[in-house]
């Protein structure tokens, strides 16, 4: 598993540039992520943030955009609002999550 | 009297009792439960919006394709007791249970999306129910021109390639007509390509547009307009539709939430090679029930079964289950013109290029139109009837093998500098 220092820090990361190792993430790096992709973190982007690496402890999967918005009462619409076109996989990269799992 | 219950007599639900029947004691009693008389052979829909399937091919009698010893209940689920071990039916009889197999499958709802049940039977569709897809039969007859999209609400749905074959045979089906100029075809879906892996989305994409269908990326439907004729995505882009043909939004059995061990869409959590409950280790979830992380379809429920009975006899008997499900599955995807692709897969590799071995008939081209494929496609409703309902053995490997094919290209895969890689999104 490739290596990056992302704000000073050593992070283990997979090919896409999604950190594989959740406990090696922190805020700092969360806004580091965040300006890689072009979004500022606000108080609406933390609150998501926040419920995701909570739910992620609890239940050992990232959240889908499904239980953000029934467990994490975040509508769909919001979080399409603030992670333009593709909520899941990148509130999953800002939170240092693995992403969201697909299937075949 | 050990007792046996399963719940839905479904392509899984059906195999597993006729399995297990004969190698249980006559001591046991196997008992399934199901609100319905018919059997359908669901691969079948595919078909019958075309005309190529009529009705008698896709439904029997239940009583036709369960064995001997297998006791019958004609009822819906209101909800399972795992502590007190019963199954409470709707009506209010209770079933109680030493072991349950939960099989009740997954089904479309388009309730779930605002604005869809209100256009279904107009001029929004789908073909995931018998009804559904007669229904659609008709408004393809009647269709003499315009945009037709093709669309898929939100995945995980039941056999994931379904919506590809229906867009093929869409096209094929107004070649034949004479008025495939006048068509207008689209496929809209939430995943960002064809399909959902990266060798096989690629391979679909490259047939979608060499059969000039246009690919909608990326969309995750809000709403459905049928008065207007648009599906409105999250991010307000919108796309205009004579006849939509969706497939709504797939959840498991409701009685599984009011059970209160259901995920977020009512599938069961279970433990993906043994396909035991998390919950109880007398309850296994088989099929398309289960949240196990392999396509919705009855080629996974085949391949699941078949080691899920020697663990099941083994866990009753105290013994540890040795069978480890790999999520194999393989098959075939109709592509229109007398052709059809094959694909095999499991957990952890992708639908990949080149062969597969297939004893006795030869090797089979993996993720590549072809003739024999399309007889494969059709040879497999007689192996279905006859071979996997009744429990019989089927001549193929259970775990995946690489033999035939082309690994992915992953040179890609590994970072060439410091700079970590930022995900294109």
């Amino acid at each position: 598993m490739p290596t990056a220092t992302i704000n000073g820090k050593d992070v283990q990361i997979d090919a896409e540039g999604f950190m594989t190792e959740p406990s090696e993430w922190d805020e700092a790096i969360a806004e580091v992520l965040a300006g890689n992709i072009g979004i500022e973190l606000t108080d609406a982007h933390w609150k998501l943030i926040r419920f995701l690496r909570e739910d992620f402890a609890k239940q050992g999967e990232t959240a889908t955009t499904r239980r953000v918005q029934t467990v994490g009462g975040v509508p769909t619409k919001v979080q399409f609002e603030l992670f333009p076109k593709k909520p899941a996989k990148k509130m999953a990269y800002i939170a240092g999550l693995p992403k969201p799992k697909g299937c075949v | 009297m050990p007792a046996l219950v399963v719940l839905g007599a479904g392509t899984a639900g059906t195999m597993v009792v006729n399995k297990l029947r004969p190698q249980l004691g006559p001591d046991w009693t196997v008992t399934v439960v199901d609100p319905s008389d018919l059997h359908h052979y669901q691969p079948g829909y595919l078909f019958l919006p075309f005309g190529t399937y009529q009705p008698r091919d896709v439904v029997k009698p239940v009583a036709h394709v369960l064995g001997k010893g297998i006791e019958r209940v004609k009822a819906a689920v209101d909800r399972v007791d795992a502590d007190a071990r019963e199954v409470h039916l709707a009506g209010g009889r209770t079933l109680p249970y030493d072991y349950l197999v939960i099989a009740t499958g997954t089904t479309p709802r388009p309730d779930q999306t605002p604005g869809m049940a209100e256009g279904m039977g107009r001029n929004v569709h789908e073909f995931y129910t018998y009804d559904g897809a007669m229904a659609l039969r008709r408004a393809l007859e009647g269709f003499t021109g315009g945009r037709v999209v093709v669309h898929i609400t939100e995945m995980p749905i039941k056999c994931p390639v379904a919506p590809l074959e229906f867009a093929f045979l869409v096209d094929d089906y107004f070649t034949r007509r004479g008025i495939r100029d006048k068509v207008d075809l689209h496929y809209v879906t939430p995943l960002p390509g064809a399909f959902t892996k990266p060798v096989s989305a690629r391979a679909f994409g490259d047939t979608l547009t060499h059969k000039g269908i246009e690919l909608e990326p990326d969309f995750v439907v809000e709403h459905v307009d049928a008065d207007a004729g648009t599906l409105v995505s999250y991010d307000e882009r919108e796309v205009p539709f004579d006849l939509l043909v969706t497939i709504p939004l797939n959840m498991g059995a409701d009685y599984v939430a009011r059970s209160g061990f259901g995920d977020d869409l009512n599938y069961v959590p279970v433990d993906k090679e043994t396909l035991q409950s998390t919950f109880s280790d007398r309850v296994f979830a088989v099929g398309d029930a289960s949240n196990i992380p392999a396509s919705k379809a009855g080629a996974v429920a085949h391949f699941a079964v078949d080691g899920f009975v020697p663990n099941f006899l083994a866990h009753i008997q105290g013994k540890p289950m040795t069978h480890r499900f790999d999520g194999h599955a393989n098959c075939f995807i109709e592509s229109g013109h007398g052709k059809a692709l094959l694909i095999d897969f499991n957990y952890d590799t992708e639908p990949l290029t080149g062969v597969y071995p297939y004893a006795k008939v030869g090797p089979l081209s993996l993720l590549k139109e072809t003739r024999m494929n399309h007889l494969g496609k059709l040879a497999f409703k007689w192996i279905y009837w006859h071979i996997l309902l009744p429990g019989r053995h089927l001549p193929v490997p259970i775990r995946m093998s690489m033999a035939g094919k082309v690994p992915a290209d992953h040179a890609e895969d590994e970072p060439t500098d410091d700079a970590p890689p930022i995900p294109s999104f």
